[in-house]
């Protein structure tokens, strides 16, 4: 779909027919994913899960330059000096200059929610121009923004002509999306609205490369093909956001991250989408070249290259997998991201016991399902026997790890590490993940899988000591989840 | 109340959920949308000093992760599964329903649902703490009040002789709360008194709470916060109260506190006085022990002080600054935005405590509006200062050459587990964590000098 005039994107649930439950197989998934059959049945019991503002965020929060209004009461908003942290941590890996988060909360109480809040929200903005001088304010509403019906997006239009920058309305209410990756299309979809312009001119050496904060690993990756990242949209500033259209391609870390952002930009202009699931592990890096390089115009170079980087890692893979080969491996992360991780272990020469994903996309915006990363994944890693879909759950989790006793797992969010830590189980948390593209990031995994294994010792004290909340009707149970 | 916020300090009120996680084997039931619950313990659990999510928190937390359909027909029935669900799948004493602003501004009846799905030996309450109703502050009190009223109920009491209620500090948000209810609980035992401290590991759980209307008094321990349960036991229970605003820090203040409760329940003195005489002893030996340093550095100590804390530590702070370490506070930054009626509590409290302190108080919940005052005050007064912050202070104690001790919410950057700042147990660990700040630079030696100046 192409409704970028739209003020808001439409929702995952029910623009890629998302789903939050599924048990099976990997490739039973696949199949209901082509037949657009939906397994979900419904949670009666459930745990706390993550909105879609909190993903919005990942991708507003941290513009150069731009400040952020989270129109909402606090605890939406509350925030801790790591937001400063990550980014200067990330700017430091990436070598530009830090800045600091330009956040603010209008901090709704009762009387917005009788008389509307547009008037703080009005105030808000005028307080974050004051304080920051920013080149463009996110304006993130909320569950109670988005009930009691504030207009925003007039108050945007009117707010843009009075202060001469873009005011983008990111439309990320938690309640109206059961999968919280929505956030990141709202937040896109602002940005495409109301700053991405149309491109002047073609830079034809650079690549959009959709991600969080994290290192700098795509310039070694691309410079090996004469090409430049465009590192989008975190610690970008609203200029670079502006002509992302000028460049000569668009790819993603993670394809639950990318999807529609990507969609859009080749839809809307003419900038091309890698038809490649994302550069994690061998075989999907070397399929992700060869296509980087052929849209690119250096088809002649992708081979050789591919060769040189095979032999170059060989060594270092052949140690790794004599230490890591066998070692069996629960994923527990986002959609796509799941599948990522997937192709790299299987290069390690791991077994994957499990895998929970955090929901599933029945669809890619403009891609053939076939093509899906589960179906990449399927190919290269082989069909995965215990398949799950849950929003986080670790009821129902625990379960499916006590029954496939994996040596370690691999997860992508905080807070839920902690469940493997208390079933004495290593965790590789992955918070960074730009550090595991590419040929050299198989490797980095392969050592950090090895330095994990160590944390055994005290995760077992941690084992001993913990008691589970759950009852014991619970843990007898067969079914996973009710 | 509710004005614009950069830095944060504090959370709405469904962060109250943090209050009942701080009960044993209490859990915590949201009806809320689906991110609710997860904010808020980011914010108090590990931006409170890494507080993990223990027995029943975190992640684990039963929510309802309401979405369109229940903003648009109500969610009581969805409500409802959940808690008949939850009382099969979590090992719990008590359940406590809180309702986030989903179902607050659509009318969702949330104690009436929790009474109707309540079952034997399962107690189920319900409470609307949605985030616009006001901050965590707000959403503990409400929790309280629910507490006393659905779970304790109209009771009978049975008074037994020498048992007290303390009401004071409010989980996680207080990163210390652990220590600070072991160190009040110890020194109300040392008096021979029976504690009920309501929260932390070393209350009973749910049986202290049903233990309640039994109580021969209760005990307000801060300015405003649990004021409101206070009176509503002395209405239901007719139990008694005292009013001690100040949190007792250092040998001064917590002497002073024993004597009060001692006197309201006409404790025998001499038993009384052996235990704080004991107390005292031990605590003026520590004292003395560091006061080569303290004569050694008198030039180079920090006399200026900055508190940036809510009603109930920051008070105690003052008063200890000020009458053991001889400290001028400048500004007390109050941020847990109190009521018109509360801010007066407050400064009664500061005004009771010492002469011009009620003066210091500046009610603020914007900590980037703090960090800048307190710039612009060191720069004009350039002294060498003591700030009583939290994380976000790190690069203006810094800048300004002042010794930071973090006092509050959010710690991201030290690990807290039974540390304590109060009593007397707390207050020679609080004098460590200043004097250790003198430090920061490097050493300081009979060579050292002129560092400070350039302040």
């Amino acid at each position: 779909m192409s409704g970028i005039a739209n003020a808001e994107v439409e929702i995952r649930d029910r623009r890629l027919k998302s789903i939050i439950s599924f048990q099976g197989k990997a490739s039973e998934l696949q199949e209901y994913s082509e037949q657009l059959k939906k397994p979900d049945k419904d949670r009666c019991f459930s745990q706390c899960s993550d909105c879609a503002q909190m993903c919005a965020a990942t991708v507003c929060y941290n513009v150069r330059g731009a400040a952020v209004v989270v129109h909402s009461p606090m605890g939406c908003f509350a925030n801790n000096p790591q937001i400063h942290e990550q980014i200067k941590n990330s700017a430091a890996g990436r070598g530009v200059e830090a800045f600091k988060a330009q956040i603010i909360c209008s901090n709704i109480s009762e009387k917005e929610t009788i008389y509307g809040g547009l008037k703080k929200l009005r105030e808000a903005i005028e307080t974050a121009q004051e304080r920051f001088h920013p080149s463009a304010v996110f304006i993130q509403s909320s569950c109670a923004a988005g009930i009691v019906g504030d207009d925003i997006e007039s108050l945007a239009d009117e707010m843009a002509q009075e202060l001469g920058i873009p005011i983008i309305p990111v439309f990320c209410e938690g309640f109206k999306s059961k999968i919280w990756s929505s956030g990141f299309d709202a937040a896109y979809h602002g940005l495409l609205r109301k700053v991405v312009r149309k491109p002047e001119k073609k830079q034809e050496d650079l690549v959009n490369i959709f991600n969080f904060l994290g290192s700098d690993t795509f310039t070694p990756i691309l410079e090996k093909l004469g090409l430049r990242p465009n590192y989008l949209v975190p610690l970008a500033d609203i200029d670079t956001i502006a002509r992302m259209s000028e460049a000569a391609c668009s790819t993603q870390i993670c394809e639950t991250l990318g999807t529609y952002v990507v969609d859009v930009l080749e839809k809307e202009y003419g900038v091309p989408k890698i038809h490649a699931p994302a550069p994690y592990g061998i075989d999907w890096t070397d399929q992700w070249y060869r296509e980087v390089a052929r849209v690119t115009g250096r088809s002649e170079m992708a081979e050789q290259l591919i060769h040189d980087e095979h032999e170059r890692i060989r060594p270092e893979l052949e140690e790794l997998k004599k230490e890591l080969s066998g070692k069996k491996v629960y994923i527990y992360a986002g959609d796509s991201y799941a599948h990522n991780m997937a192709s790299l272990v299987t290069d390690l020469g791991m077994e994957i016991c499990g895998i929970t994903t955090l929901h599933h996309d029945m669809r890619t915006d403009g891609k053939d399902v076939k093509n899906s990363t589960l179906n990449e994944m399927i190919r290269v890693a082989g069909d995965v026997e215990n398949f799950t879909v849950c929003n986080k759950q670790p009821y129902e989790v625990i379960k499916l790890i006590r029954r496939t006793s994996p040596d370690f797992m691999i997860v992508r969010h905080m807070n839920m590490t902690i469940l493997g830590g208390k079933l004495g189980i290593p965790c590789l948390l992955e918070g960074e993940i730009n550090i595991s593209a590419g040929y050299d990031g198989l490797l980095l995994m392969g050592r950090r899988i090895r330095d994990l294994l160590k944390a055994k010792g005290i995760l077992s004290t941690l084992k001993e000591y913990n008691t589970f909340p759950y009852t014991d009707w619970w843990m007898e149970q067969e079914e996973e989840y009710i | 109340m509710g004005r614009i916020v950069q830095e944060a300090k504090y959370t709405c009120a469904l962060g109250a959920q943090q209050t009942v996680l701080g009960i044993e084997r209490a859990v915590p039931v949201i009806h809320a949308g689906p991110g609710c619950s997860a904010r808020q313990f980011a914010y108090m659990g590990p931006g409170s000093g890494y507080q993990g999510e223990g027995y029943t928190g975190g992640g684990q937390i039963p929510c309802t992760n309401s979405s369109q359909n229940e903003v648009v027909f109500g969610g009581e029935k969805k409500l409802g599964q959940l808690i008949d669900a939850t009382l099969q799948v979590m090992d719990a004493d008590l359940y406590v329903v809180l309702a986030g602003c989903t179902a607050g501004i659509v009318g969702d009846d949330v104690k009436q649902t929790a009474k109707n799905h309540a079952a034997e030996g399962k107690p189920v309450i319900g409470v609307d703490t949605a985030g616009f109703r006001g901050n965590n502050y707000v959403g503990h009190e409400l929790v309280i009040e629910a507490l006393i009223n659905q779970y304790v109920g109209d009771r009978e009491p049975e008074v037994r002789k020498g048992l007290v209620n303390v009401f004071s500090v409010i989980p996680y948000q207080n990163p210390r709360w652990r220590g600070d209810l072991h160190e009040i609980k110890r020194l109300l035992t040392g008096l021979g008194l029976e504690v009920n401290v309501l929260f932390g590991y070393e209350s009973g759980g749910v049986s202290e709470w049903q233990d309640i209307p039994n109580a021969e008094l209760n005990i307000v321990l801060s300015p405003w916060v649990g004021l409101a349960a206070a009176k509503l036991c002395e209405k239901k229970y007719k139990t008694p109260y005292i009013h001690e605003p100040v949190l007792p820090i250092g040998l001064k203040a917590t002497g002073a506190f024993l004597r009060r409760v001692a006197a309201a329940l006409r404790m025998d003195e001499t038993a009384v006085e052996g235990f704080i005489a004991q107390e005292e002893a031990r605590y003026k030996k520590y004292f003395v022990s560091l006061g080569d340093l303290f004569s050694d550095f008198a030039s180079y100590l920090p006399y200026d002080a900055y508190i940036i804390s809510d009603a109930e530590y920051g008070v105690g702070a003052a008063d200890f600054l000020m009458k053991e370490l001889g400290m001028n506070v400048v500004t007390f930054y109050e941020f847990d935005e109190p009521d018109a009626s509360a801010k007066q509590l407050v400064e009664q409290a500061l005004s009771a405590a010492g002469e011009g302190l009620a003066q210091t108080l500046v009610v603020e919940g914007d900590n980037a509006l703090i960090r800048a005052d307190i710039a612009e005050k060191i720069a004009e007064r350039k002294n060498k200062s003591l700030i009583l912050g939290s994380s976000w202070d790190k690069e203006l104690a810094e800048q300004t050459n002042s010794i930071l001790v973090y006092y509050g919410i959010p710690i991201t950057d030290q690990v807290v587990l039974s540390k304590t700042y109060i009593g007397y147990a707390g207050a020679l660990t609080l004098i460590e964590d200043i004097y250790t700040g003198l430090f920061r630079k490097g050493m300081i030696t009979n060579t050292t000098h002129g560092e400070d100046d350039a302040i």
